[in-house]
């Protein structure tokens, strides 16, 4: 079991696809790839899209919050979407739900962030 | 019935995913929901991963051992490591602790392991160790049990 991690940038936003599983042994990669991709593509703001996400702990949550602190330095937000009813547990449990938000889709979740940065 | 089962493997990451799914497959002959195995398998992984990063502190060269014993609907779980021990078990505890923040450490492991679980008995000695106890009575058994 490994955690692919598909990125795609649109319009500065980064969406980060994970499929798989996301435990400390995978956590790494995830944190170099979305990393990386955050400095050299002049990234705003990331999308979570955990659909295909089959298994999450507490080192998930770790390297998410990194990614939020990252993206955050820069002025930008963070959107979760398609998540499970597991790891929607795990992110009530850990207050994260007060920093990042949440939507249904990858594309509500797009349009969230383009509403936002219309106002601005 | 009683139903016992060990397996120990090397501190290393890879080794994460080998103990949450051995440990499911074992408690699955009991039957417990999608939710149950979740929380168990999600356990498993806190508890060996706080083996190997904070017990072992990233030396493969230690061994992390799991025992699980299955008896009348009660999954009793036992996480052990022979690593470095913690001195305040109490703090170790807390929500959103952690003596590693810069590896991004959530703190959630404890949190996560109380929540899910039934019972939590943390035994840790400076120098010997750290021995998790984990016991979750399964919904579907309790009548059985009543």
């Amino acid at each position: 079991m490994s955690l692919a991690v598909e990125l795609e940038v649109v319009d500065q936003v980064l969406c980060l696809r994970l499929a798989g599983e996301l435990d400390h042994h995978t956590a790494e990669s995830l944190r170099e790839q979305a990393s990386d991709a955050i400095e050299r593509e002049g990234v705003r703001h990331i999308i979570l899209n955990m659909g295909d996400l089959t298994f999450m702990d507490s080192s998930g949550l770790g390297v998410i919050l990194g990614r939020y602190k990252h993206i955050k330095q820069k002025n930008g937000e963070m959107v979760v979407c398609a998540i499970s009813p597991a790891v929607r547990r795990l992110f009530e449990m850990s207050g994260l739900f007060k920093i990042v938000r949440m939507e249904a889709s990858e594309q509500e979740a797009l349009e969230r962030l383009g509403a936002a940065c219309y106002e601005k | 019935m009683r139903n016992e089962m060990n397996v120990q493997f090397s501190a290393l990451s890879e080794n994460e995913s080998f103990a949450r799914i051995t440990v499911a497959a074992f408690v699955a002959q009991l039957d417990p929901t999608m939710d149950e195995l979740t929380e168990i398998k999600t356990v498993v992984s806190e508890a060996v991963t706080n083996a190997i990063i904070h017990g072992y502190e990233g030396n493969p060269a230690g061994t992390v051992y799991i025992s699980v014993v299955l008896e009348d609907g009660v999954v009793d779980l036992i996480i052990r490591d022979e690593g470095i021990g913690m001195d305040d078990i109490e703090e170790a505890r807390e929500p959103l602790f952690t003596t590693k923040p810069e590896l991004e450490r959530s703190g959630m492991g404890f949190t996560i392991m109380e929540n899910f679980m039934d019972e939590i008995e943390v035994i840790s000695h400076k120098g010997t160790g750290t021995i998790i106890r984990l016991k979750k009575q399964l919904a579907n058994k309790k009548a059985m049990c009543n």
